[in-house]
């Protein structure tokens, strides 16, 4: 409103300046006057709509009386703010007790990646995550994830491009992004529906595969949901490692399918191979007590087949719903060992289920189980932590999640955790707070 | 070498239009239903959700993606409704005619005054949507104008069948503006009826026909009644009492059953929507049925 009376003031007087000669100066008064009596006018005017607007300024719960009176902000004003991307900020933080001592994570038969295990114990923050996306321009959409680590450590987990509108139902996307095969590989912590990835995840893809590289999806024009992709990858991160062939060192492919039964029901199937090359991978394969086999050199190939199911009475998930989801994920690596003379050539394999069960508005209840399988790689690898011995690792949790909105969650698990020999009572107790934009979600 | 052929092969199949129909993606029954209207046997129409499911929290289905997909119009409410769903379909439909800014995306918002837009947006109020109450089409005169913007679309995207869309939007907006009067003379004594609702969902319904809201049910949009808070509703209800408690079909039932149960008023489910109701089969069934449930209620 003063802005619209700054305005006529304004073009008023640049009307009124230029044309009046310097000696004219009884026309100049006059003038004056004129305009003195305009912001009077406009003066009173300006205070009668303020006292008019006043009442239903201080109400604010209910509507204005006359609520097409009220002017949608930013429209017609063009501001650089009015194309700032989306930002969302991701809080994260827990209270964690374990029987037995995170430090020296290990689960026999397995070489684990760095930073994987149950994490902190005791009060910590988790990672915070920033993330920033937006259209680009009309045929390209841009995101950013950063991820804040409680040492004060900064990591970009996604910055990637992607189009939007290529023709034949393709899409490209580019830059650093988690994988698409899987099931769980694309959500972001704060997506999942446990504290903790499953056990197959942590110990045959370091929790979770992201990689630098593009990636080329195919949508089938079908009312059936039908999708390939294939992705080029730089290798670098677990399984993968060293950036092999010349900075192409792994690939993929997926598969996914899905679709609705009634309206009650949907469900999604996928099948997806990663092939990386890994030079000296580093890992941490070891329990305290046993040497390590050392560095990692050869090809690795993983298969996943995933399953989700999803319910909700009429397709309505505001009061209960229930999600069930199951992976295989099934390694094969042949290579060598830094420390191991005989060469390595063994499968190591794992899955988990779990449903997630929403009986009350806010109030989620989980239950999963997880397990693992590995090879014997032969005697040369006894006494190292390759040799799963006759253990088997297990893991079965519970959790129960409270959602104040959709912006907030607190929640409390309990793992009965097996993957060590010796059994680890393990209990979370963590929130997850939303910041900003809203973000869709995928499926 | 043969897996390239047959790939090549399933592009020229994706390539090749099936029907020559104009494919419509509505996000909410109401816009499928307006479809149907305005395009007949020319347009064939999926709608994403129905009466039953709440269009703020739908799940970015593989089937609506494969939907989405092959539609040559999306026509959603806009104005953040579906921002919890939508900018996930768009992303993963791989479908350039229907992104936001090409005439392939019609959002309804966009052609009616928008009402509630909030001066100050923070979560604390709740799941606010910054550019206003997104529930537009509870207002019969709401439909009257995007059916004019949409038909104008239509013709955009198919002008092959010009006269057809004309002349059917033309008769649409002529029996809807009879209809129209019709549920104004009929609701006559509803005016100035206090109400409770449980979800903000119904201000452009109220301001047609001039009920009176004493309060909400939610007292935070988006954020599930407190027992608290239902228990103040009740104790506020006793100060000014409503004469009914209105939801929607797809709203939880429970609120509302029990504040009908605490304080002397009537508990109505409206449709909402096309669907919501066996007799709101089509966009007229809707308000007949909404008007004729009010009057049940307001006697």
């Amino acid at each position: 409103m003063k802005n619209w009376y700054g305005r006529i003031a304004c073009c008023l007087l640049i009307s009124v300046s230029p044309a009046v000669p310097a000696a004219e100066e009884a026309e100049l008064d006059a003038l004056r006057q004129e305009l003195d009596r305009l912001r009077r006018d406009y003066d009173k005017k300006i205070e009668q709509l303020e006292n008019r607007l006043e009442p239903q300024q201080q109400d604010t719960k209910t509507p204005p009386a006359q609520p097409h009176a009220v002017p949608t902000p930013g429209r017609g004003q063009v501001t650089d703010k009015a194309f700032n991307p989306a930002i969302s900020l991701i809080l994260n933080g827990s209270y964690t007790d374990f029987e037995l001592d995170p430090e020296g994570y290990f689960i026999p038969g397995f070489a684990l990646g760095e930073e994987t295990g149950p994490g902190e114990e005791g009060l910590s923050l988790a990672e915070s995550e920033l993330v920033v996306s937006a259209n680009v321009d009309d045929k390209f959409y841009g995101a950013f994830t950063l991820a804040l680590t409680p040492d004060n450590e900064a990591e970009i987990e996604e910055a990637y491009f992607q189009t939007l509108t290529l023709p034949w139902g393709f899409t490209l996307k580019a830059g650093r992004f988690y994988s698409g095969i899987a099931y769980l590989n694309e959500q972001h912590t704060h997506r999942w529906d446990f504290a903790d990835t499953a056990l197959a995840y942590r110990a045959l893809l370091a929790n979770q595969y992201g990689d630098d590289g593009a990636q080329l999806r195919w949508l089938a024009p079908t009312d059936l949901f039908v999708e390939f992709g294939l992705e080029a990858l730089r290798g670098d991160s677990y399984p993968a490692a060293g950036a092999g062939d010349s900075g192409v060192g792994a690939n993929s492919a997926f598969v996914h399918i899905g679709g609705d039964v009634g309206v009650s029901h949907s469900w999604r199937v996928g099948v997806s191979r990663l092939y990386a090359e890994a030079e000296d991978r580093e890992s941490s394969e070891s329990g305290p007590a046993l040497p390590a086999a050392g560095d990692f050199t050869g090809d690795s190939e993983v298969t996943v087949v995933d399953f989700v199911w999803k319910w909700a009475p009429n397709g309505n998930p505001y009061r209960t719903n229930l999600t069930f989801q199951a992976e295989y994920l099934w390694r094969e690596e042949d290579g060598v060992y830094s420390n191991v003379p005989a060469p390595y050539d063994a499968e190591q394999s794992g899955w988990y289920a779990q449903a997630v069960y929403q009986f009350m508005p806010r109030w989620r209840l989980g239950l999963r189980y997880d397990e693992l399988d590995a090879d014997d790689p032969g005697p040369a690898f006894s006494g190292t932590g390759l040799n799963p011995g006759d253990h088997t690792p297990t893991r079965s949790s519970a959790m129960l999640d409270f959602s104040n909105s959709e912006f907030s969650r607190f929640r409390l698990q309990y793992n009965r955790d097996e993957s060590r020999p010796e059994t680890d009572d393990q209990w979370f107790l963590q929130y997850i707070m939303s910041l900003g934009a809203h973000g869709a979600h995928q499926f | 070498m043969r897996g390239l052929f047959i790939i090549t092969l399933l592009l020229l199949a994706a390539a090749l239009p099936v029907r020559a129909e104009l494919r419509v993606f509505a996000c909410e029954p109401e816009w499928g239903a307006l479809v149907q209207e305005l395009g007949g046997d020319k347009v064939s129409v999926y709608t994403a959700t129905t009466a039953l499911q709440d269009p703020h929290r739908v799940q970015a289905r593989p089937s609506l993606i494969a939907r989405l997909r092959r539609a040559g119009l999306l026509v959603c409410t806009g104005a953040q409704l579906e921002i919890g769903w939508l900018p996930a379909l768009l992303r993963r439909a791989a479908n350039a005619a229907v992104q936001p800014g090409n005439a392939g995306y019609f959002a309804a918002a966009d052609y009616v005054t928008m009402q509630e837009v909030p001066q100050h947006i923070d979560r604390s109020a709740g799941d606010v949507h910054p550019d206003g109450n997104p529930h537009i089409h509870t207002d019969p005169r709401n439909i009257a104008r995007v059916a004019k913007a949409l038909a104008e679309r239509m013709v955009r995207l198919d002008p092959d069948h010009k006269a057809f869309y004309e002349a059917r939007g033309v008769d649409f907006r002529a029996r809807w503006d009879a209809a129209i009067e019709r549920w104004e003379r009929q609701a006559q004594r509803l005016r100035g009826v206090p109400v409770v609702t449980q979800h903000r969902s119904w201000v452009y319904l109220i301001e047609w026909l001039g009920l009176s809201e004493v309060t909400t049910l939610e007292a935070k949009p988006g954020i599930p009644p407190s027992s608290a808070h239902l228990a103040q509703v009740a104790a506020r209800l006793e100060q000014s009492p409503a004469k009914m408690v209105i939801r929607a079909a797809y709203q939880d039932a429970r609120p509302s059953r029990w504040l009908s149960g605490r304080a002397p008023l009537a508990e109505v489910v409206l449709p909402y929507t096309v669907g919501g109701t066996p007799e709101a089969k089509d966009l007229f069934g809707l308000f007949d049925d909404t008007v004729r449930r009010l009057q049940a209620a307001a006697r």
